[in-house]
């Protein structure tokens, strides 16, 4: 009781408008303008349209896998097989392509169908056997890479991305829209039907808020674990095959590079990593948030190592103003 | 009679870790060319006391429900620190030694401060510390290179009287110094009793705060002690991503085949030594077999799959659904 008190009391100090806006989504949104100034001072071209595009188009295939990773964590579990699942989804759909013209029709389908299968057994050993989910991602995580490993070892597979998945990723069907900010966009709007108007996204809510009550009412809450680890891993997968065509190719360590940010943004948009609160608009906010300070780290040509130092240290720095659990009493 | 039942059933888990790593040796040894030599051991014993020392310093986070997704960063970090600090005449080498280990501590210290101070889940906790940790390590060895104390190192992964390999006498040492003296102490019952019930234990006036903030700087001890070793072996420091990442995982993996509970309050850091020891095996097996070394990568993955699902037989036990939810 006391914790729903605390939290509406800054909604009541806020202006009307801002009236059910989430503490931390609106710290996040203003971290983002603190970011855009800080960056407007390096170089005048960052505040350009086409910058901004740009980070946008970067940002959307974080979005699309941190989409992903949020349904998950809204249930209060963890996804830590997103490395190898990006990887996959990205290697599977360019070894698709090389069986001819079925093949590349296939390849965009296949890719992701390999990431649902990781899903799929990250989903029945969480809910059906109960294993904790950061202990059976990590196992698949480590599987998945070993089948890469095994698959690309013997002989060299074909690696090259479709043109349907460099046209994806790439090429822009409106006008000066990239079409991977309209993917995520429509992604986006998919999660937040779901998580808002669907009996599914409120089960995902219950049950990120106590799982043994969402049993007691009746929700199959088994059922919905297990499928909300199947769209994270269609999610990654789908991400690894949006990057594969970016990069008009795909390489074993693509997603290696994924897990920190999609976490980090999801939990930085507000959402509580213990499960059951959190709002899509915070993750967005998360996600370009993310990419900002990535590109902001890159325009200041630091090297990897202060990325990675000030990388850790914005997300605790963060985490610590507003992640913070209760206290036990 | 009651007496030793009793203790059976309370080290059942770490027993079993013994006998699956006893098994896996026994299988090793006897399809290994050489069979059953000094070398041979000194070899395994190298490559396991790594992982063991990794896996120790994960034991002692997990006890407390807790998990260090840190360890192999702080493993990485150190053993780069390592190899700029630990050289040069007997005087330096001791002080180089000090300063790597009081950085592992300060490392650990950082998670449990940011955990238990800062109230951050350990998950995302150390997923971030370790970025920052790997970032200094990159920091320290843009490039592999570095040396290290050659006799030293020589010394202490070589053998003891031509037969007991001393990487083993250390790890034994270590297991005195730290471990026993932690687990007997108020301390680290405090430790197990937070990891069985956090809310029972703070009921019962335990120093909840004291033993967590221990048990995470001791394994930031532990991590570096094993990114000592791995100088002793490779003579060069290496900020290697790849590595770091393997490491934290396979001392998950160890943990759980050394019969360690993930939900906090069960098990021992012997247990996950031989765990650790254990998986080292089973990943040497495939070359004891002559199967391609592409193949090891997949193999340890389906063994640690399989280790985890293992746990999901205690499901047949459950009465009650609703403990499901736990």
């Amino acid at each position: 009781m006391s914790e729903m008190t605390t939290e509406r009391q800054p909604a009541r100090r806020l202006p009307k408008f801002l009236h059910g806006v989430d503490p931390a989504v609106a710290t996040a949104f203003a971290c983002i303008l603190l970011l855009l100034a800080f960056g407007s001072f390096y170089s005048t071209s960052f505040l350009s349209p086409e910058y901004l595009l740009q980070q946008l188009k970067v940002a959307s295939f974080l979005g699309v896998i941190a989409t992903g990773m949020m349904l998950v964590i809204l249930l209060g579990q963890i996804d830590l097989s997103v490395p190898w699942s990006v990887a996959v989804g990205g290697m599977m759909a360019c070894a698709a392509a090389a069986f001819g013209p079925a093949g590349e029709v296939l390849a965009i389908p296949f890719g992701i169908a390999c990431g649902m299968a990781i899903g799929l057994v990250n989903g029945i050993g969480v809910a059906y056997l109960r294993i904790p989910s950061m202990i059976i991602t990590l196992a698949t995580n480590a599987v998945a890479q070993g089948l890469m490993v095994v698959y690309t070892g013997g002989f060299s597979p074909q690696d090259s991305a479709t043109a349907a998945m460099r046209w994806l990723a790439t090429g822009s069907l409106l006008p000066g829209v990239p079409n991977a900010v309209v993917i995520w966009a429509i992604i986006g709007a998919v999660a937040v039907f779901l998580l808002t108007r669907t009996t599914f996204g409120r089960s995902v809510y219950g049950i990120g808020n106590r799982e043994r009550a969402a049993y007691l009412s009746g929700v199959d809450t088994r059922r919905i674990v297990m499928v909300a680890f199947i769209i994270s891993g269609a999610l990654s997968a789908f991400g690894g095959v949006l990057l594969a065509g970016y990069a008009s190719k795909a390489a074993q360590s693509m997603g290696d590079t994924y897990l920190l940010p999609a976490i980090a943004a999801v939990v930085l948009g507000g959402t509580s990593i213990l499960g059951g609160r959190g709002s899509y608009l915070g993750t967005v906010a998360g996600v370009i948030l993310i990419t900002l300070l990535q590109s902001i780290l890159s325009v200041m040509q630091m090297p990897e190592a202060g990325r990675q130092i000030i990388y850790g240290v914005v997300i605790v720095a963060m985490l610590l103003l507003y992640g913070r659990t209760p206290p036990v009493r | 009679m009651s007496e030793w039942r009793y203790w059976l059933a309370e080290q059942r888990a770490t027993l079993m870790a013994v006998g699956i790593f006893a098994l896996m040796f026994l299988i090793y040894v006897a399809n290994h060319p050489a069979g059953l030599t000094a070398n041979v051991v000194q070899t395994a014993s190298n490559k396991g006391v790594l992982l063991a020392f990794v896996a120790m310093a994960q034991t002692l986070v997990v006890i407390t429900a807790g998990i260090d997704l840190s360890v192999g960063m702080i493993f990485i970090l150190t053993n780069c620190l390592a190899s700029w600090l630990v050289v040069g005449t007997a005087m330096e080498t001791t002080l180089g030694l000090f300063a790597v280990l009081g950085t592992g501590l300060a490392c650990g210290a950082l998670n449990g401060a940011i955990v238990i101070f800062g109230r951050l889940q350990p998950i995302v906790a150390t997923i971030a510390t370790g970025a920052i940790y790997f970032g200094l390590a990159l920091l320290l060895r843009p490039f592999p290179g570095g040396s290290v104390n050659e006799g030293l190192a020589d010394a202490l992964t070589g053998r003891l009287f031509g037969l007991i390999p001393a990487s083993l006498v250390v790890l034994a040492a270590v297991v005195l110094v730290v471990w026993v003296p932690f687990s007997r102490s108020l301390t680290g019952r405090t430790a197990y009793a937070s990891g069985s019930s956090e809310v029972a234990a703070y009921m019962s006036g335990v120093p909840i705060r004291r033993a967590k903030f221990a048990a995470y700087t001791l394994a930031g001890l532990l991590a570096s002690i094993g990114g000592l070793f791995l100088t002793f072996f490779t003579y060069t420091g290496e900020a290697a991503l790849a590595s770091g990442n393997a490491y934290t995982l396979f001392s998950i993996a160890a943990v759980v085949l050394g019969g360690v509970s993930l939900f906090g309050g069960k098990g021992s850091v012997i247990g996950a030594i031989f765990g650790a020891l254990a998986f080292r095996t089973i990943g040497d097996l495939l070359f004891v077999f002559d199967l391609e070394p592409l193949w090891q990568p997949l193999f340890q993955g389906v063994v640690l799959l399989v280790a985890v699902s293992l746990g999901a037989f205690a499901l047949f036990r459950v009465k009650n659904r609703l403990e499901w939810f736990g």
